[in-house]
């Protein structure tokens, strides 16, 4: 078991036909993910990535004629949102959005009709999901994962990386890595992925990672302090980081009094969740934590 | 992206939100010539930058004459304007606005922004305007009235009615502040505002709505469909170092320690601050070269990152993902030597191609410190500055 996705999501792939869409269905392919289709207006049946996956001009076509059920988006920002509905509306139950750089405006009605179809989006403006050995959707490095019980929810793609080159390090495996997005509005929150692995039964522990702005890392401890029976390991980056300077992602700025790094730290620990201070404990928190 | 107040006004009168009259003013001269345009009585003569606090910081000043007018004129074109959003060093003004006075009966706030834990707009309005919101917000939450918007149908006419009700409005001021405040939201989604707050928004003696104050916020994610809005950029508001790196595709906020670093991603690279100052050191800069670091990257990160004179070590953290760590090991030997570089430079490498890139980095001429693991790339960028 896993979360999200697994080796039966059938994958279309928004955006194949473009230089990021190519690059990363061949990384995808390799990685074993069943990718059964993809989208790019206006290039209907052609077919892409080496030859290899059939083109269709619309998500509603691809989906009757390939039966997806998750998709991934390559398109850029200003087309973003419309993928997102396109999907939405088409059916598709998964819909990771890769893409960086989605307007808020748009982003707040995207949030809408996600939620009003009951589609699991996630992102944008995220590295996506992988569950180890069976389907990576998205830019993760796969190479670096090893299967086993931990799950891992960050809000950033390269720490989330270092976090799983750490866990790697200290003996554990993963079900399945969430990126879900720095940006202010994403689909799915961590709140959302702790439900998921809790309700998984192969996942045993998971590590959360977030970062200063907002308020998702602290509902996602609220709620686990009241439902969680899995150990759960905590970093938060931006401790350094000044008030009122967007620290690359969107979404992270310290606006207010308790979204900077220390009182989300806090709140974190209050609720249960061991928090490493040091981005270089993750690893080892977690591993004691399983023992 | 920020705007000045007087371009702020010149949007909101676009898009009929009734404002004094004024006129912006780049020099000395320029704003004599205003004041004597605007045949007002009262004249309000304010410094135009980007930070908050102008009035207090002494940046704002009403002139009853002319000798008045010019007097704040010539004080406060070129002053530095220090107040608590400029930070110790203040900022020069070099742009003026001269606004006719407005006979006030009561002040208000009013502003939208993104709610993001509901993941909508909300409008707030209080009658406690002219002041810090904020100070509001926490000792007497219950004067701010919030609406939020559902994106899907829009600003209804019950909400404005509740915003213009909570503010005890009655008679005309209820109804031109339903009209206004509709006007502002109509203003906040045309022009993919993040922030749009009027404080404060004044009710005159003969019951008219007039905004006093404009403070924009854009959505940087949106500026490609609001080139208007991006011909408002005033650069001289901005850091250049800060400037330059986004020509490059780089993303750097210079901050005030000693150890520079070169991360690849935003979380990494605030991770990586923050196990500086763990180590017992102070970070230099957030620096994030993206998902696509290649040699040239990492010599204009380099670049970038030494123009600070106070930078005295520099690390460079990489997790290869997309990005091939033998490429970022080629751009260090590169940029080390033609940059000739005279502070030591500790390198962290992992992920895709982290052994060719460290075998590139012991073959050559340069030297470069290596590091194995965040903490120990820490603990020797800290280490170098001390010996």
């Amino acid at each position: 078991m896993s979360i999200l996705v697994n080796k039966n999501s059938r994958v279309i792939v928004q955006g194949i036909t473009g230089s990021e869409g190519d690059f990363h269905s061949k990384q995808m392919l390799e990685y074993g993910t069943n990718i059964v289709g993809g989208v790019t207006p206006g290039k209907g049946g052609q077919y892409a990535v080496d030859e290899k996956i059939r083109v269709f001009d619309s998500v509603e076509e691809s989906v009757d004629q390939t039966n997806a059920d998750t998709s991934i988006i390559f398109v850029p920002p200003p087309f973003a949102a419309d993928a997102i509905i396109e999907a939405s509306y088409a059916g598709v139950e998964i819909v990771v959005c890769i893409t960086e750089g989605v307007p808020l405006h748009d982003m707040i009605k995207v949030k809408q009709v996600t939620n009003k179809n009951g589609t699991r989006l996630i992102g944008p403006n995220c590295p996506g999901i992988i569950t180890v050995d069976e389907c990576k959707l998205g830019i993760m490095p796969g190479f670096i994962c090893k299967k086993g019980s931990i799950g891992v929810v960050s809000k950033s793609g390269t720490l989330t990386y270092e976090a799983i080159d750490q866990l790697v390090n200290v003996g554990l495996g993963q079900t399945t890595a969430v990126g879900i997005g720095g940006d202010p509005i994403i689909g799915t929150t961590m709140r959302d992925c702790l439900e998921l692995f809790e309700k998984d039964p192969d996942t045993e522990g998971v590590v959360i990672i977030g970062e200063i702005g907002g308020q998702m890392e602290i509902e996602a401890a609220n709620w686990a302090k009241d439902n969680m029976s899995k150990p759960i390991a905590g970093f938060i980056a931006g401790q350094t980081a000044p008030p009122g300077k967007r620290m690359g992602h969107a979404g992270a700025i310290v606006s207010g009094g308790n979204d900077t790094a220390e009182a989300k730290m806090k709140v974190l620990s209050d609720c249960g969740i061991s928090v490493s201070e040091s981005v270089a404990d993750i690893g080892r928190i977690m591993k004691s934590l399983m023992n | 992206m920020k705007i000045h107040e007087y371009q702020g006004k010149e949007i909101f009168k676009n898009h009929n939100i009734p404002t004094p009259n004024g006129i912006p003013a780049f020099s000395v001269e320029e704003a004599l010539e205003a004041y004597y345009s605007l045949k007002s009585d009262i004249v309000a003569v304010k410094a135009q930058i980007h930070a908050g606090g102008r009035g207090k910081g002494g940046g704002v000043k009403i002139a009853k004459n002319k000798d008045e007018a010019e007097k704040h004129i010539k004080n406060i074109f070129g002053m530095n304007l220090i107040t608590h959003q400029t930070g110790e060093e203040g900022k020069k003004v070099e742009r003026l606005y001269l606004e006719g006075g407005v006979d006030i009966k009561s002040e208000f706030y009013a502003a939208i922004t993104l709610d993001r834990s509901k993941e909508m707009d909300v409008f707030m309005v209080s009658t406690e305007g002219g002041v810090e919101i904020e100070k509001v917000a926490s000792e007497t939450p219950e004067k701010i009235i919030k609406i939020w918007i559902d994106p899907l149908v829009g600003m209804k006419s019950f909400q404005l009615r509740k915003l213009a009700k909570g503010l005890g409005l009655g008679g005309n001021a209820f109804k031109e502040a339903c009209f206004t405040f509709s006007k502002m939201y109509e203003c906040y989604q045309k022009t993919d505002a993040s922030i749009l707050e009027i404080n404060p928004l004044v009710i005159t003696r003969n019951d008219k709505i007039i905004a006093l104050d404009s403070k924009f916020n854009f959505d940087s994610n949106a500026l490609f469909r609001q080139k208007e809005i991006l011909g408002m950029r005033d650069f001289t508001e901005e850091d250049e170092m800060e400037i330059e790196a986004s020509n490059f595709n780089l993303n750097y906020i210079k901050l005030d320690g000693n150890v520079g670093c070169m991360v690849n991603g935003a979380g990494l690279a605030m991770a990586t601050m923050d196990i500086i100052k763990l180590a017992g050191g102070e970070p230099a800069n957030f620096l994030d070269v993206g998902g696509t670091a290649s040699a040239e990257t990492v010599k204009n990160g380099f670049r970038i990152i030494l123009a600070d004179e106070n930078v005295k070590s520099i690390l460079i953290n990489i997790f290869g993902g997309i990005v091939r760590c033998d490429r970022v090991a080629r751009g260090v030997v590169q940029s080390v030597e033609e940059l000739g570089l005279n502070v030591p430079v500790i390198v962290r490498l992992n992920g895709t191609n982290a052994e060719e890139a460290k075998e590139i980095l012991s073959n050559s001429d340069v030297s470069v410190i290596a590091a194995s693991g965040m903490k120990d790339a820490a603990e020797k960028a800290v280490k170098a500055i001390k010996n």
